[in-house]
């Protein structure tokens, strides 16, 4: 019985991993013709070529803007709205909370067309520049905010409703003893939701795709890279984007492992 | 008062961009060119019906093969010790970080006629095989990108069944496949729900992973829309009748499957 | 009188849809220790809430003093409050938490330091200030909250159930030590329980709650020797309640016989609610002329001091609470004497409390609140 778990196991995961092992192996294949089939030399071409590429630049750099700003507005955005959510009482939270989860059961290419009509209808009853940036940002904060709240919430809710009290009971102001006593409870859910907005926007493709007018992101140079011609190039690119995701995971665990070691050894001292 | 002031942009902000747009599917739906009312594009959309079932169909098999496939794997996560679930974990969580299209765009170059799996199958003697476009494939795709929002939710309702209910059905005589078809399964059925959920819906409306592994013979409902917003066959008014079809259809599911679930958010568990 | 520093005056508060107190009258006095008791829901805590400015009553008014402070936010009243769990700000450490309030207003760092351990010493916690607060006993943290609250000089000090989440031992320590910093700082003291015996113990007066509505305010002492009415007399220790009629000023007959009594001013021929405390019965042979009353022993329990004896007196069960044992299915005489005869006027809860013919019902409620337990966990 283990040995069969172990081989399951082992199966499974080569089916996830071998695609993504064959990508990273081509991208250091020396080709001429664009045979993804031959393994016919080691080189570093296709990376020299993806960094001098200045549309993928612009895109990345556009990518990394977005990303950033829709997180930062969807968090504050968000955690105040899970502040006032958890306070509302039950019948006007069950309606919050139906808006908050409906963009995250329903299917995003209908909230991508839906949104794409809004800009669209805007754009024309009130002239303004056409779908861009400014439509990818509020498309990214509106798909972000859920999981903002989302991860705030609990934090809400395993907080000792009376911290907050306590702190105005002490003489502070309620404005004030949110930022003294509730953010600094909270925090863990505010940050984790800030993390998952900004991998969800970096990685959003079918949203963007529809909200993007003639602005590249990563994901939609992607496609249209997949769409127009096979290259080695994009082997590349998956390569670099594996390895920082990997680099990014590593640390955050290291860290988690590290606090969770300090917690222990903290509360060992009792 | 002040409660009510704290919601209230979150409150403009989802009523300006989720449910005005969604109002505006809703009209543009039930309303021609010129903007006059009418029942055409709704009416059209009965003639794609072999396109909804093939999506439906191939969103199914491939939830199905991706419950069959991933059970297992969550099952043997959740059994393992602390240090090896939190890798194995992470080991399931790190292809789901990398762009999806990255990893559709990996199994083209697997699948095609001169591509590598056939040339694995030349060196050892098989014949050819014609894999890319077809609904195989799809259904491949579909299974490979989404099977972590299965196997995640999965592994945290497992893991969250308290070992001694496993040890009570044990004391009560049930052996472990008793134990695992009347304890552990139906304990695990709110991951399965959020988990056949989770797969299903993105699986049905997919549009890529069919252009990109099925070709042009395998057109999903999430192609439709695309080609009437995006694509050659320019008309909103159909694309957002079908969206709206799709919606619906989706909708209704989740309701039925929320039945089957206590009362537990749906999805709740699978985030991180 | 003292002089008073709380006034809360025709009270009236809704939470959830529920009227949980209407028309709430009551006067602290500067300097006391004044307890509310009651079960829970009874509206103690939301009379401390009321007070703290946590709850802004439908209407009625507050006074701190002679001055209304109905509508003054909680942050700027002169109370403090002990939260029922302490709600120690889990980020900082132990002189953070108790240096909170006097930051807020500013004060000197200097100053600061003094006053924080002059705090730490008078709870007992020399020594602790850079410890976090989440490495602390439950005992700890208690002295922490009171440490927290106590350095931001409050007039009046509220503590909601402080003493709950200890354990019965600390709980006992922790009772005479609170009493003691109250004496120590003289300042007032309103304290939320439902621990009759808490209550007893630490307070100048005691206010029993029952449904929203004091039921009785008076001296520990008072409140035991000379309950109001049927609920007193069971919520503070243990009573045989009986129906009785006030034959006329000083006589009152209960059980077929009369007695004389310390009470006056029912009228003739009233109706009352008598009580007799367990332990100021005794047993005496049935065929002694002491004996008033006579029954069958149904259940004894050694209790440690005493034995709790059952006793079955024409279908009516009394407890007794006495040094002498007995056997079940003994028949034995009780003995009463008018000192331990209190008589009550009739009052809602006639008839509700005081018989002790079965034990079942508490069964029930114990095992209601295991079920509870339960939920909670799952």
């Amino acid at each position: 019985m283990k040995i069969l778990s172990k081989i399951y196991t082992t199966l499974l995961f080569l089916f996830l991993y071998a695609p993504i092992l064959v990508l990273i192996v081509f991208s250091f294949n020396d080709t001429q013709t664009s045979s993804r089939t031959q393994f016919s030399g080691f080189t570093l071409r296709w990376y020299e070529r993806l960094f001098e590429d200045r549309y993928i630049l612009e895109a990345l750099f556009n990518t990394l803007l977005i990303a950033v700003v829709s997180a930062l507005c969807a968090t504050v955005l968000g955690t105040l709205a899970a502040v006032g959510i958890n306070r509302l009482k039950k019948l006007p939270r069950r309606v919050m909370m139906n808006i908050t989860n409906f963009p995250m059961v329903n299917p995003e290419i209908v909230t991508g067309v839906s949104m794409m009509l809004l800009f669209v209808a805007a754009t024309s009853m009130f002239g303004g520049k056409n779908l861009g940036m400014w439509t990818l940002i509020i498309a990214h904060i509106t798909f972000c905010l859920p999981y903002v709240i989302l991860s705030v919430l609990p934090k809400l809710r395993q907080m000792n409703p009376n911290l907050y009290e306590a702190a105005q009971d002490l003489g502070c102001p309620p404005v004030r003893a949110f930022f003294k006593v509730v953010l600094p409870e909270i925090m863990p859910g505010v940050i984790t939701g800030m993390i998952m907005a900004f991998t969800l926007s970096i990685d959003d493709f079918v949203i963007s795709y529809f909200t993007s007018g003639t602005t590249q992101t990563l994901p939609i140079y992607i496609y249209t890279m997949t769409r127009r011609r096979i290259s080695p190039e994009i082997n590349a690119l998956s390569t670099v984007l594996f390895v920082c995701i990997m680099a990014l995971l590593i640390v955050i665990n290291v860290r988690q492992s590290k606090a969770e070691k300090e917690q222990n050894e903290k509360g060992g001292t009792e | 008062m002040r409660n009510k002031l704290i919601c209230a942009p979150y409150t403009v902000w989802m009523t300006l961009f989720i449910i005005v747009p969604m109002g505006l599917v809703a009209f543009f739906a039930f309303t021609d060119r010129s903007g006059a009312f009418t029942l055409h594009n709704i009416a059209q959309v009965g003639q794609y019906s072999n396109v909804f079932l093939r999506s439906i169909w191939l969103g199914a098999i491939a939830t199905a093969v991706s419950l069959l496939l991933g059970y297992p794997l969550a099952y043997i996560i959740a059994k393992a010790n602390p240090r090896q679930q939190s890798v194995l974990v992470m080991l399931v969580m790190l292809p789901m970080w990398m762009n999806f299209l990255l990893r559709t765009y990996a199994w083209m170059t697997l699948l095609e006629d001169n591509g590598l799996l056939n040339a694995l199958f030349t060196a050892i003697g098989l014949p050819r095989f014609h894999m890319i476009n077809t609904a195989g494939a799809v259904v491949l795709g579909m299974v490979y990108n989404y099977i972590p929002y299965m196997i995640l939710p999965l592994y945290s309702v497992l893991t969250k069944i308290d070992p001694s209910v496993i040890e009570a059905a044990q004391d009560l005589g049930a052996d472990s496949r008793k134990v695992f078809l009347k304890v552990v399964f139906p304990m695990s059925m709110p991951g399965v729900i959020s988990g056949i959920t989770m797969v299903f819906v993105p699986a049905v409306s997919t549009f890529i992973i069919s252009k990109m592994l099925g070709g042009g013979g395998n057109l999903l409902i999430g192609d439709l829309i695309d080609m009437q917003f995006l694509g050659s066959a320019y008309n909103p008014n159909l694309g957002s009748a079908i969206s709206l079809v799709l919606m619906v259809m989706i909708l209704i599911c989740m309701g039925i499957m929320n039945q089957f679930d206590d009362g537990e958010e749906v999805g709740g568990g699978m985030l991180l | 009188m003292l002089k008073p520093i709380i006034t809360l005056k025709d009270i009236a508060v809704t939470l959830g849809g529920e009227q949980v107190l209407k028309n709430f009258n009551l006067t602290i006095g500067d300097g006391e220790f004044v307890t509310l008791l009651g079960p829970s829901g009874c509206g103690k805590t939301t009379v401390l809430r009321t007070i703290g400015g946590f709850i802004t009553p439908d209407s009625g008014d507050v006074f701190f003093g002679e001055q209304k402070i109905t509508d003054v936010p909680p942050h700027k009243r002169a109370v403090n409050t002990i939260f029922q769990k302490y709600a120690l700000f889990p980020h900082l450490n132990v002189y953070e938490n108790i240096a909170f309030g006097m930051r807020i207003k500013g004060k000197k760092e200097e100053e600061i330091r003094r006053t924080v351990n002059e705090m730490l010493h008078m709870v007992n916690l020399d020594g602790m200030a850079r410890r976090g607060v989440g490495s602390l006993s439950g005992g700890q943290q208690q002295r922490v909250a009171i440490a927290r609250a106590l350095a931001n000089e409050p007039k009046v000090l509220l503590l909601d159930e402080p003493l709950s989440a200890l354990d019965l031992k600390l709980r006992k320590d922790m009772q005479s030590e609170l009493k003691k910093i109250q004496q120590a700082v003289g300042i007032t003291f309103v304290f939320v329980t439902h621990d009759q015996e808490e209550a007893l113990s630490m307070s100048d007066t005691v206010v029993v709650m029952d449904k929203g509505q004091i039921q009785q305010i008076g001296t520990p002492i008072d409140v035991y020797n000379e309950p109001k009415n049927a609920f007193v007399a069971d919520f503070i220790g243990e009573s045989n309640i009986l129906d009785g009629t006030m034959v006329e000023d000083y006589l009152v007959e209960v059980a077929g016989q009369r007695f004389k009594s310390l009470d006056s001013g029912f009228g003739t021929m009233a109706p009352v609610d008598v009580v007799i405390r367990p332990e100021d019965i005794d047993i005496v042979p049935t065929e002694s002329s002491a004996a008033h009353v006579a029954g069958v022993v149904t259940s004894v329990t050694f209790k440690g001091v005493h034995y709790e004896i059952i006793v079955d007196v024409d279908g009516f069960k009394w407890m007794i609470q006495t040094t002498d044992s007995a056997k079940v299915g003994d028949r034995i005489g009780l003995a009463l004497t008018p000192d331990d005869i209190h008589v009550m006027a009739k009052s809602v809860y006639s008839g509700t409390f005081g018989d002790y013919s079965s034990f079942s019902e508490e069964m029930g409620m114990a095992r209601l609140s295991a079920e509870e337990e339960e939920a909670a966990d799952a």
